[in-house]
């Protein structure tokens, strides 16, 4: 009787741990698989304990050769994608112009297309035009798909920030550019961060667009994709388990300096006006 | 709202300095802004769409080396339709199966993260987002293992007799199910988390002080105010999990093919544009009609 009661109060939170059980446990065994040394090429099962993949990432160069490749086509995408994509919720959150609503039906489309159907079809353009594809036609594709998410955060920044903090400024005879510079930029910039860390791991982590226009060229998830048929060598868990360890501590990171701001807040609720130039 | 910033400057004394010069109207501005993401969009998004669409009623006998010639051929459709309606309706019946397994399990979820986690609920979240982090395909991978023959899932079900001595999960519709339910439930998670965390939980105890029962609580009260989130996250779970074909290609055989397969060997492997394009043109058109169908129902009156 006394067990049901406690159940009934708690099912929902077991039920949820279970969930999240399930949901890490691929990460886990990722993880664990990194310090495997597999019995044959095509076996997937744990056979002996070695440190040996951590030793040598890059024991099979090509791999490393596709992460590095990964690594470039992000970082091009996501600055590209950042700004354009920053620059239009500039646009949309702070000025009133015509054709406002055909805009967000281009941003917000991207987000609900199929990506299969954003690969052929960028396939099928490519393919018209001439253009021969490779690593251009690879961060061409990541800049389009990754715009509408930079817009949609870094939007959602700019609708809760406090215009009076610019009138202000203005007011005390700041120049736009000067009001810009010192008020507008320093508190829009965790928006555009985060949205530039969220272009990054969309963009590095891409299969299905990619496949469809990468031509020869390999980035990390191709590599694996391919790699899945032969056989995976084992430091492929190696680059999953580091990348997991460095969003986590980047996580870590952002929520330990969040969280001392906030209490740097608290001690000093005062000089809410302060100039927050001493920021970034 | 400028104008009423300046307002408590006009009403100071007369020694108040000159009002600051106003900002100049920049009519222009807004579009310079919006140009180069938007002809981004429109080159390498929409245009392309327009491409695909021409590409689907290609003359089916032209070839990539020979060229296509566009001969509004609309019987690629129907042949299209004829040759892999299986894979299809696999896609659909995946993801739905998919969908319903991820509503169990991540309804209850994300109402315990928002509204019973008290002080751990960031932690939680972190929990839930953070398998994202690793490759989708290394993780997607790592299913192989767990559900190997010889891992203990297998031996388990073995064991209790729920699957036979020779009984297996990986290459069954069930690993591809599971998969597609991994993937993408975070997607359905973290809507359905921003709405719950929004509901106020002293509607719920006016609910039991009237005597409802938790049943009619959830039903009248929770479920209404959730959906919003359950809408958004149903369809950003919907949209990738029918178009996925990545947990078809790793954890199932050939004979859980579905129509991304069947669109990824057209384009890249047999090199037969014209039916490439009509699938793919076919599963946008097929997942628009779900999703605005939907949308209306959702929108207009009650679910359920």
């Amino acid at each position: 009787m006394r067990l049901s009661r406690w159940l009934a109060d708690r099912w929902v939170m077991i039920v949820a741990l279970l969930v999240l059980g399930y949901l890490s446990l691929p990460v886990l065994v990722v993880a664990g698989l990194s310090f495997n040394r597999p019995s044959s090429r095509l076996s997937y099962d744990f056979h002996e304990f070695t440190l040996d993949n951590w030793r040598q990432p890059c024991a099979t160069s090509d791999m490393c050769d596709a992460v590095l490749r990964s690594v470039q086509i992000g970082f091009l995408a996501t600055v590209v994608s950042t700004v354009l994509g920053t620059l239009m919720a500039f646009a949309l959150v702070r000025h009133r112009f015509r054709a406002r609503s055909g805009i967000n039906v281009l941003i917000f489309l991207p987000m609900a297309t199929p990506e299969l159907v954003m690969g052929t079809s960028l396939l099928a353009l490519f393919v018209a035009a001439g253009v021969p594809q490779g690593f251009w036609t690879i961060v061409i594709a990541h800049v389009m798909f990754c715009v509408s998410f930079v817009v949609v955060t870094v939007k959602a920044r700019l609708a809760g920030m406090d215009r009076r903090l610019e009138e202000a400024a203005m007011d005390l005879y700041a120049s736009e550019w000067q009001t810009f510079r010192r008020i507008t930029l320093p508190l829009v910039l965790p928006g555009i961060v985060a949205a530039a860390l969220l272009a990054f791991s969309l963009s590095f982590d891409d299969f299905i667009i990619t496949n469809f226009n990468a031509g020869t060229t390999v980035t990390f998830p191709m590599y694996v994709w391919g790699a899945a048929q032969r056989g995976i060598p084992p430091q492929v868990n190696v680059i999953g388990t580091a990348m997991f360890a460095i969003a986590l501590l980047l996580v870590g990171a952002s929520s330990l300096r969040g969280r001392r701001a906030r209490r740097a807040a608290l001690l000093a609720p005062a000089p809410a006006a302060a100039p927050p130039a001493s920021r970034s | 709202m400028s104008a009423l910033a300046h307002v408590p400057a006009a009403s100071g004394q007369s020694s108040a300095p000159p009002p600051p010069p106003r900002r100049g109207r920049h009519r222009l501005l807004p579009y310079l802004l919006l140009l180069p993401g938007a002809a981004w969009l429109f080159v390498f998004f929409a245009l392309p769409l327009l491409q695909l669409a021409a590409a689907s009623l290609y003359d089916p006998a032209g070839s990539l080396s020979t060229g296509y010639a566009l001969t509004w051929a609309f019987g690629n459709y129907p042949d299209a339709v004829q040759a892999y309606w299986p894979q299809f309706a696999r896609s659909f019946l995946y993801s739905a199966i998919a969908l319903v397994l991820a509503l169990l399990m991540g309804y209850p979820l994300a109402y315990a993260i928002a509204q019973k986690a008290g002080r751990w609920k960031n932690l939680l979240l972190v929990c839930v987002v953070a398998p994202m982090f690793t490759s989708f395909l290394v993780r997607t991978l790592a299913w192989k293992t767990i559900l190997s023959d010889n891992g203990w899932v297998v031996g388990l079900l073995r064991d209790v007799h729920l699957l036979g001595p020779d009984g297996r999960l990986l290459a069954t519709p069930i690993a591809v199910v599971l998969g597609i339910t991994y993937n993408f439930l975070p997607f359905l998670v973290l809507p359905l988390y921003a709405s719950l965390e929004r509901l106020d939980p002293r509607l719920l105890e006016a609910a039991s002080d009237l005597y409802a029962s938790g049943w009619q609580a959830f039903r009248r009260i929770t479920l209404p105010l959730s959906m919003p989130g359950l809408i958004a996250g149903t369809l950003l779970f919907f949209i990738p999990a029918t178009g996925d074909y990545i947990n078809a290609e790793l954890l199932g055989t050939p004979n859980e093919y579905m129509i991304g397969n069947v669109i990824d060997s057209a384009f890249l492997v047999r090199l037969d544009y014209p039916q490439g394009a009509a699938l793919s043109f076919l599963l946008m058109a097929a997942i628009l009609a779900i999703v605005f169908g939907y949308l209306r129902k959702a929108g207009t009156e009650e679910v359920l």
